[in-house]
């Protein structure tokens, strides 16, 4: 899992079954201090998150299957929680100032 | 899931019995604006019927594998969803 900022929303009529019916965010992954900006990613949102929340985000497809309550499937991107707060010894490690 | 485009097809007739009947594209990563990140263009099984220039998302690994009903399915890439429109306010704007 990754901490990540929601930034965006994705508009898709025509998806796999499988997606039907779920909000599907565009989600930044915190990028490790020294290290390049990982790629945007989208991911379907399960704890209505919304933009400009910081959201831990599970990127595995058998997470993503049970979050969904569905078979395996072809989802493994999901939001599983809104972030209220992170310690760590590197320091508070928030990606955007004044959120 | 992943940004892409579709800047190709892929056209095999021997190929592995599971994927009798389905599509290959050749797809370029993007960002989220549909900008090329210039990383390396894959082939993928289309499940939404995409066509050359669409915009698209794409999920990779073993989800890919599971997205046929057919089990025995050994894709490692799969286009599934079309892209209609994506909204990214600037960053730091406000909300």
């Amino acid at each position: 899992m990754f901490l990540a900022r929601v930034t965006g929303t994705v508009v898709a009529t025509i998806k796999h079954a499988h997606l039907h019916s779920r909000k599907l965010l565009l989600v930044r992954p915190e990028p490790t201090p020294g290290r390049p900006q990982p790629p945007s990613v989208i991911a379907v949102d399960t704890v209505d998150a919304g933009l400009g929340d910081r959201v831990l985000v599970a990127d595995e497809g058998n997470t993503a299957a049970q979050v969904l309550g569905m078979p395996r499937g072809p989802v493994r991107t999901v939001i599983v929680g809104v972030v209220d707060e992170v310690m760590s010894e590197a320091g508070p490690a928030d990606g955007a100032a004044g959120a | 899931m992943l940004f892409g485009r579709v800047v190709g097809t892929v056209v095999c007739t021997e190929k592995v019995p599971s994927w009798r009947g389905q599509r290959l594209l050749l797809v370029d990563t993007t960002d989220p604006s549909g900008a090329s990140t210039g990383g390396r263009v894959f082939a993928a099984i289309d499940l939404v019927s995409a066509a050359p220039g669409q915009r698209v998302f794409v999920v990779r690994g073993r989800e890919a594998a599971v997205a046929l009903s057919n089990p025995e399915n050994p894709a490692d890439a799969a286009i599934v969803g079309l892209i209609d429109s994506v909204h990214e306010p600037a960053v730091g704007a406000p909300a």
